[in-house]
């Protein structure tokens, strides 16, 4: 009664073939990811000590710290996302819950996504162009970082606009059946079910701008400074560029300390997300918004 | 609110000894762009009545109570034609139709338990009416949810999602978040077909107390839970309003077209 035919088995066969087929797949995909931490930790472990983050370059950056590109990348991935989150969110807010789905939409969603898929170096120029010449911010935190807003802009907003759109419609009704205007729907149904969406955006974001090399290297980001940043007018080092600089511009350089930079980079960029994921545990937990 | 208008039409002398016209629907029409789904519909439901509306799948009786809470404007394409006057009121000419929703109660085909605990679903409704004094909402949530014999399943597990109950149990729900409303109209679509029959049993009991202090519209595809429950019943066919009488008159086979008495005898639909 319950004998396997031949198409039972075949079938079977084909699907435990696909299993393996996708695991494979993953495997691959992690591989890189855990040879370049491996490595990293292992040529750039012996470098990290207090004194490395939180001391100057030295000896024409060839010995010393680094924590004048450490507290600049601070600066740049705070300030970029003070910008980019709040109007990247409006946006998104206005394009889910407020506008018709007609042709005037239709081409700013176009245009979000057309825009994720400029090159950085276009936005860089872009920004020498915009902030630091038009805007006379000069080469400054605040020019790099609207620079890094606007790159990372497009991704916050479609972040956020699928998030939105992953609310039930069937919750917006409920709620504007009882009388809530769109706004006291949007603030007491929708925004609290699509935070972590959101955030989730966000992360990816904090990621990317704190990487990115080409678009504060004209903007904001100096080769070499021994001050620290006072405010978003000053121009700062960054660690994405110091990796640059010391791996390829500068010549005798320890062969450790560039591991090191980039151990730290990627550490820096793993805290916070770190830090994203638990105030998104923290707002789950949290009953009301 | 404005009191009802005394009818100067033809068939307001019959309407004297009756209750007042909550509401009233003058040549409804709703299209989606070029498809018609409802036209020429004129009735009038009375305060305290259960009025029940029947009829199949695409008749067009879910358009009917989403054109008498100006659900049209949320809905891409909707487009109602005629006069709907809710206490003689037209509302169609409304501004603040949050006014009007917030008078209207609305149960949905499918329980919709929102993500926040069962206190906050029923809490909801009263905060948008800018009631944040603790005290209040906790006799509010517990009159409510009492009254939609919801009360002592959830008592200990206020804090709970209201989006875990069970199918029932959001369904009850729902009715206890309408109920916060304090609407003068309930409207239910099809509420039953996520329900189990013994808690269709209870919601029914639920709603024959209800009329005592409100107007209910009850769209149902079980004509027998119309004929429970519903004192006057309208019969809907592909977005026509084929018959409107007193219940027990369409049951017992007075009609003025025969196709009532088809369906509710369930020779079709």
């Amino acid at each position: 009664m319950f004998e396997a035919t031949e198409l039972n088995r075949r079938n079977q066969r084909i699907q435990q073939l696909f299993g393996i087929l996708f695991l494979l797949m993953t495997a691959l995909l992690i591989a890189p990811v855990l040879l370049i931490l491996t490595t990293l930790v292992a040529k750039g472990g012996s470098v990290i000590s207090i004194d490395f983050l939180f001391t100057n370059p030295t000896h024409g950056m060839t010995a010393g710290g680094i924590f004048p590109a450490l507290l600049g990348t601070v600066w740049l991935v705070t300030v970029s996302l003070l910008i980019s989150v709040p109007l990247g969110v409006a946006a998104a807010i206005y394009l889910s819950e407020y506008a018709g789905d007609n042709w005037f939409t239709r081409v700013i969603n176009l245009a979000v996504i057309n825009l994720a898929g400029v090159p950085s170096i276009v936005h860089a120029l872009f920004g020498v162009g915009a902030f630091v010449l038009f805007f006379r911010f000069g080469t400054s935190i605040l020019a790099a970082s609207l620079t890094l807003a606007i790159m990372a802009l497009p991704v916050v907003i479609v972040a956020t606009h699928e998030s939105l759109q992953a609310v039930p419609l069937a919750f917006r009704e409920a709620c504007w059946n009882m009388g809530a205007t769109r706004w006291q729907t949007i603030r007491r149904v929708v925004l609290p079910n699509a935070v972590s969406g959101i955030l989730t955006g966000v992360i990816l974001e904090v990621s990317r701008t704190a990487g990115e090399t080409a678009p504060i290297m004209f903007t904001g980001a100096v080769f070499f400074t021994p001050f620290l940043p006072q405010g978003i007018f000053d121009q700062t080092m960054a660690l994405s560029l110091h990796l640059f600089v010391v791996s390829t511009q500068v010549t005798d350089v320890p062969e450790d300390l560039p591991y090191g930079v980039a151990l730290v980079l990627i550490a820096l960029v793993l805290l916070m997300n770190s830090l994203s994921i638990a105030f998104r545990v923290y707002l789950r937990g949290k009953k009301r918004w | 609110m404005v009191a009802a208008k005394p009818f100067s039409t033809a068939t307001g002398a019959t309407a004297a000894a009756q209750p007042p016209v909550k509401l009233e629907v003058r040549n409804l029409g709703i299209r989606y762009g070029h498809a018609t789904v409802l036209d020429k519909v004129s009735l009038r439901i009375r305060e305290h009545e259960i009025f029940g509306i029947i009829g199949p799948a695409n008749a067009g009786k879910s358009s009917f109570l989403k054109a008498l809470n100006r659900m049209d404007m949320f809905t891409p394409g909707m487009h109602v034609d005629g006069e709907i006057l809710f206490n003689g009121r037209d509302i169609r000419r409304l501004k603040n139709v949050y006014a009007l929703r917030s008078r209207i109660g609305v149960v949905f085909p499918l329980p919709v338990g929102l993500p926040m605990t069962v206190y906050d679903n029923v809490a909801l409704a009263p905060r948008l009416a800018g009631i944040r004094n603790r005290t209040d909402l906790d006799i509010i949530v517990e009159r409510c949810l009492a009254r939609a014999a919801l009360w002592d399943e959830v008592k200990d597990r206020l804090n709970s999602l209201g989006s875990l109950l069970s199918g029932g149990q959001q369904q009850r729900l729902t009715i206890a978040r309408a109920l916060s409303q304090e609407p003068e109209v309930l409207m239910l679509d099809e509420f039953s077909i996520a329900v189990d029959p013994v808690t269709t049993m209870r919601i029914e009991d639920v709603l024959k107390e209800l009329r005592r202090e409100m107007t209910i519209i009850l769209v149902t595809n079980l004509v027998q839970q119309a004929r429970r429950l519903a004192q006057r019943t309208a019969f809907f066919l592909d977005g026509e309003c084929v018959e409107i009488g007193e219940t027990e008159a369409l049951f017992s086979g007075e009609v003025k077209d025969t196709r009532t008495r088809d369906y509710v005898e369930g020779r079709f639909g």
